[in-house]
């Protein structure tokens, strides 16, 4: 078996995503622990061959770049073909579990008719598996899993192998697709990015969350003056609110929405159902602002304050804005 | 009240004493999402087939009282924690084809790999799309959305294919009376599975450290300053 570790560099739109950086940080973890090399493999429209120097800047000793027209959008049955192509050079698969590493990953798997292990948060590493720590049951339960099939396929959990710098750069060779990109069955037609200026709940370091105490969508621009206030916050909601189409699905944090774990989670006007808590219960801190006292999001809060959140919400962004300010 | 699991004297399996099952969330809009398709075409029928022990059963039942027209099970002593494992048994049985469409939840919660559709797909040399919040037909063509994290991307497929259901698509109906009388007449086919051993084990569980209780630290605006000050000198995020 090969101590090499191959790592999916993932990149939307022209641009590395930082998913391939923790990637790249958590195939190092394996090669490592093994002796081996990290590769990563990048795919993209021309031109992406451009952010191979940045990966080499973080830990992968060599970077094969695939590029092809078609690779402008995701293409996962092009990309998995190819990763499935290289994979008897490789000890072990990495990518980030991102909505593309998740649909990427079960695909190379089972291409090498073998498991794959999602989501992992910690990982140790022996001469022939890997084992991992992950979450189920919304993380009320940690699974301690054993990959003992060759190669090992696993995603890793944003946030939890974090990219480092190396004082190295990895050597680069160009090759192509597997499996002509053209040809895919499944076609993209169109990518919509969000807003660009906005960050994504699953990066941002604080999080303002919204519920049915704003009593109507319009409040909610309440949440947004806060969250711009902190300056590097994402805005989130409750199923209930996603649900009333006050915002969107995609900002829905719980059991069936995004699992975040932020420094700061800012509770607004949400009572702390169980399907919420799944999704933010692991928050570094969390702050809850609700009417009721009694409601079970002040059993986890660290800072509860009681009182109406339309009263309370503008004046915490003037104190935030001031503290920011000093 | 939040709920916490208990681990089983195994140290290998959740404590089921007092649960009750129930259809994985993505897999009820899975099934609502059939029914509506069904439904709106009306034509063509919705099987639903879940792996598992006997337990699978009263799941599969609740689908068929929302309408499914008829069930399988694939009987296994306990579901493996290998995807690979389950998607194999799957693939062994709905190799011969006979379907337009398979629906997978994109996850389910337990185990919550969200691997079982993909691998499937893969292996019956199917086309995938995972992760769909919406889904339309033109002709033989579906077409549909996936949410990315701060995008989204509009995808298209021809059938026959296999689909993975994320939130936005339908919350599953409850059943009504006269759905659960139909569901006890309608058929449903247990057979064994044909499960490869599991090449990911399951070595130990453990339940997440405990928050600290919470803190309430004052009412009304005028605790703000004070929540400021906590949030700059105690919990340093500001």
């Amino acid at each position: 078996m090969s101590n090499n570790v191959l790592a999916f560099a993932e990149s939307r739109g022209g641009d590395l995503r930082r998913a391939g950086l923790e990637a790249v940080a958590a195939a190092r973890v394996i090669a490592d622990a093994r002796g081996g090399a990290v590769h990563a493999i990048l795919f993209g429209a021309s031109g992406i061959a451009a952010h191979a120097a940045r990966l080499g800047a973080h830990g992968a000793d060599a970077v094969i770049v695939v590029e092809h027209a078609a690779f402008a959008q995701n293409n996962p049955e092009a990309v998995a073909a190819t990763i499935a192509a290289r994979m008897s050079a490789f000890g072990a698969f990495v990518c980030a579990a991102s909505a593309t590493g998740k649909d990427i990953a079960p695909r190379v798997a089972a291409k090498l008719q073998v498991p794959v292990a999602s989501d992992a948060t910690a990982m140790t590493v022996s001469a022939s598996s890997v084992t991992v720590t992950h979450p189920g049951y919304t993380g009320k339960i940690l699974q301690t899993l054993t990959l003992t099939a060759t190669p090992a396929v696993l995603s890793v959990r944003p946030g939890a192998f974090l990219p480092k710098e190396v004082a190295k750069a990895g050597t680069v060779e160009q090759a192509t697709a597997a499996a002509d990109p053209a040809a895919s069955r499944v076609k993209v037609t169109e990518t919509a990015a969000g807003n660009a200026a906005k960050l994504d709940l699953g990066e941002a370091p604080v999080i303002i969350s919204g519920g049915r105490g704003l009593k109507e969508a319009a409040n909610f621009k309440l949440v947004e003056d806060l969250a711009a206030a902190f300056g590097n916050a994402a805005v989130g909601a409750t199923r209930a609110v996603t649900d009333d189409g006050w915002r969107p699905h995609s900002d829905q944090i719980g059991q069936t929405g995004r699992l975040v774990s932020p420094d700061l989670y800012v509770a607004c006007g949400i009572s702390g159902a169980i399907q919420h808590l799944a999704g933010m219960r692991t928050s570094k801190t969390i702050v809850a602002i609700n009417k009721d006292k009694e409601a079970p999001i002040f059993k986890i809060a660290d800072y509860g304050v009681v009182g109406d959140v339309l009263e309370i919400l503008p004046v915490l962004t003037a104190e935030v804005r001031k503290a920011k300010a000093q | 009240m939040d709920v916490r699991f208990k681990i089983a004297p195994s140290g290998k399996a959740v404590d089921e004493t007092g649960l009750k099952f129930d259809i994985s969330d993505f897999d009820g809009y899975a099934v609502e999402a059939a029914l509506q398709i069904k439904e709106k075409l009306n034509a063509g029928e919705v099987v639903v087939i879940s792996l598992g022990p006997d337990v699978v059963q009263e799941i599969l039942r609740k689908a068929m009282s929302m309408g499914a027209d008829r069930a399988v099970q694939l009987k296994a002593d306990a579901v493996p924690a290998d995807s690979f494992a389950i998607a194999s048994a799957l693939a062994a049985e709905l190799k011969d084809g006979g379907y337009d469409l398979i629906m997978f939840g994109r996850m389910s919660i337990d185990t919550a790999h969200g691997a079982t559709g993909a691998m499937t797909a893969e292996l019956l040399g199917l086309p995938v799309v995972n992760a769909i919040s919406k889904l339309e037909f033109d002709g033989r063509t579906a077409k549909m959305r996936r949410e990315l994290e701060g995008a989204y991307e509009l995808v298209e497929c021809a059938l026959p294919a296999v689909v993975t259901i994320d939130e936005g698509i339908a919350r599953p109906r409850y059943p009504s009376l006269k759905g659960i009388m139909a569901a006890k007449k309608k058929p449903l086919d247990s057979k064994p599975a044909q499960l490869p051993a599991s090449r990911l084990t399951l070595d130990a569980l453990a339940l997440p450290p405990e928050r600290a209780a919470g803190r309430i630290i004052g009412e009304g605006s005028a605790v703000v300053p004070e929540l400021v000050r906590l949030l700059k000198e105690e919990a340093k995020v500001l």
